[in-house]
């Protein structure tokens, strides 16, 4: 009966089956540390799905992706301070940068920016957030009982709680399972829009954008629509990090995170969703592991691995090691033939 | 064959800083009718094409389609109304193969079901079905014409404009392109860019004649074949005037 699957909905379940039991299985088998590490990196996995989807099936490559990661972080600090719950702030955080994506995306789209200006405009928006953020420090800038505190950030910001159970806020493991399952509902929801008219209309654009157009497909409202979804999964992240770290300041509207969102797609592999969670997962676990050693600058390895990755994987690491997968599998007698998470429409 | 009138352009100019590549045009298409455009490179047929669809706002005038004004209108709803385009350079989705090209313009306004109807009988009647699973992007120049033509027809438009469809294409794909175009008359409008005097006489009835952005000469084909001054243009001598 799986025979009869197509191939990329038998990858996509391989990887919700995996996610399900790490959901399972890593908050009995690690301990405290361990699972406070890797609920980081399903955080930033999910940040990182943001931009995959966004560049890697529909084409907009956005240089300002942690604005919508800080403005979710803001928003959830600020308004769960306010109510004294996570679960409303949670979707008013998504609800915001939904938006604000909205508002950034019609100018972008509909004044038919090109890609450089794009990038331009995305990152440069970010910034200015950064800096606008960075000057709210005095005690004016007070929204309800939430206090901006500009570079000092916003301290005590509340831990997630489940949605049935308002009062009681999550054990680390809760959390890590909690943020574990919305990780695996965004990427099966994103797999199932990718396979959707819609996502293959967003591949098309992609692809050919004056073609699209030319069958008469809106391209600036798709490019819209597909900036929002983006906006929305950085937002969530965003409140998940500032409720995860229970604290956010501006840094988290910094370059460096916008950078460190393109090296991971890019690592883990542009058009695909899984890749760039591997990326992620990969480089900041490396990253981790340098940072306990004293012999050597980890950022100087990271960069070395990068340009690496970059110069011997341009596809990045996932779609390499799958095609060398199927390759040898072919050798071996099987019927490959994997596309990856939807790069074709077939 | 209708009589009525489904395009019409009035007094269609543009220009690109000084350079005029189309001025005061007045061109019409009747329903189910198969017009040949023709004229040297720099005429401006394919800046015709673009202002037609949308892809270039003209400086000037207007374009009628079934009693609807284009002008200002964005492409994607210039192509919605009925107006397909088969670009000079095939314009393709070089990574996916040609049926799922054609599905993509058959998908827009029908469920799955019919799009792939619809892209069946677009690879039976353009005669590509054994390109139906082959990468645009690997086909010959002749073939990918061939199969942007289908993508187009799968639109369903009732006009549809060609630029240069022939070329690249061996005699036999020539051919078979002619008797198609001559079967689609009559159910939809066409208007042919081509340079293939031989292909414009398999097809054509009326030719319209471009000559430096303006109409030069309309008229029946034999009529614009033995044209001293059409074949002065077409030799590259200057014509003393227009018709």
């Amino acid at each position: 009966m799986l025979r009869n699957l197509p191939k990329d909905w038998l990858g996509a379940g391989f990887v919700v089956v995996l996610g399900l039991a790490i959901l399972i299985f890593v908050p009995v088998y690690f301990d405290l540390f361990e699972v406070l590490q890797m609920t980081k990196y399903v955080v930033l996995a999910l940040f990182v799905l943001s931009l995959a989807y966004i560049w890697g099936f529909g084409g907009i490559l956005s240089f300002g992706q942690a604005g919508f990661f800080g403005l979710g972080g803001y928003i959830f600090a600020v308004s769960s301070i306010n109510m004294g719950q996570t679960t409303l702030p949670f979707l008013i955080a998504i609800g915001l940068c939904v938006v604000f994506a909205a508002a950034l995306g019609y100018f972008m789209f509909y004044g038919r920016l090109n890609d450089v200006y794009l990038g331009v405009v995305t990152l440069v928006v970010t910034l200015i957030l950064y800096k606008l953020i960075n000057h709210t420090a005095g005690p004016e800038y007070i929204i309800g009982t939430a206090r901006l505190g500009g570079f000092n950030g916003i301290p005590s910001i509340p831990i997630m709680t489940l949605p049935w159970q308002p009062d009681q806020e999550m054990e680390p493991a809760q959390m890590f399972q909690y943020f574990m399952a919305i990780l695996i509902v965004v990427y099966v929801l994103l797999h199932i829009l990718i396979k959707s008219k819609f996502g293959r209309v967003a591949i098309s654009i992609r692809e050919n954008e004056v073609r699209s157009s030319l069958l008469g497909y809106d391209v600036r409202l798709y490019k819209l629509c597909i900036f929002m979804i983006g906006g929305a999964i950085g937002g969530g992240a965003g409140a998940m990090w500032a409720s995860y770290q229970t604290f956010v300041d501006p840094n988290i509207f910094s370059l460096e995170w916008s950078a460190k969102c393109l090296i991971w797609v890019i690592a883990g592999g542009v058009g695909t969703l899984i890749g760039p969670i591997i990326g992620v997962i990969a480089l900041e676990y490396l990253s981790f592991q340098l940072g306990q050693t004293d012999f050597i600058n980890n950022l100087i390895v990271l960069g070395t691995i990068l340009i690496l990755v970059v110069l011997l994987m341009p596809k990045g690491l996932f779609p390499t090691f799958r095609d060398i997968f199927l390759k040898l599998w072919r050798r071996g007698g099987g019927q490959g033939g994997g596309q990856g998470d939807g790069g074709r429409l077939g | 064959m209708s009589e009525q009138i489904l395009l019409a352009t009035s007094d269609l100019s543009m220009r690109f800083g000084g350079v005029v590549a189309v001025d005061q045009v007045d061109f019409a298409v009747k329903t189910g009718e198969l017009r040949c455009l023709i004229g040297p490179n720099g005429a401006g047929k394919s800046t015709f094409f673009k202002c037609l669809t949308g892809q270039l706002k003209p400086t000037a005038g207007s374009v009628l389609f079934a009693g609807q004004e284009l002008s200002g209108q964005t492409t994607h709803d210039i192509v919605r109304l009925g107006i397909g385009i088969k670009t000079q350079v095939p314009n393709l989705f070089d990574g996916l193969a040609a049926r799922e090209n054609i599905a993509l313009s058959a998908r827009r306004s029908n469920n799955q079901k019919r799009t792939e109807e619809i892209t069946d009988e677009m690879l039976e009647l353009i005669a590509i079905t054994g390109l139906a699973n082959r990468e645009v992007g690997h086909l010959a120049h002749g073939e990918r014409q061939l199969v942007e033509l289908a993508m187009v027809l799968a639109g369903r438009p009732r006009l549809v404009l060609l630029d240069e469809p022939a070329a690249g294409m061996t005699a036999d794909e020539r051919g078979r392109l002619a008797e198609v175009l001559r079967q689609l008359a009559g159910d939809m409008s066409l208007i042919v860019v081509e340079h293939d005097m031989q292909f414009i006489r398999d097809i054509a009835t009326e030719i319209t004649v471009l000559h430096r952005g303006r109409v030069f000469i309309e008229g029946d084909v034999a009529a614009i074949m033995a044209h001293t001054e059409v074949q002065e243009i077409y030799l590259g001598k200057e014509a003393n005037g227009a018709a």
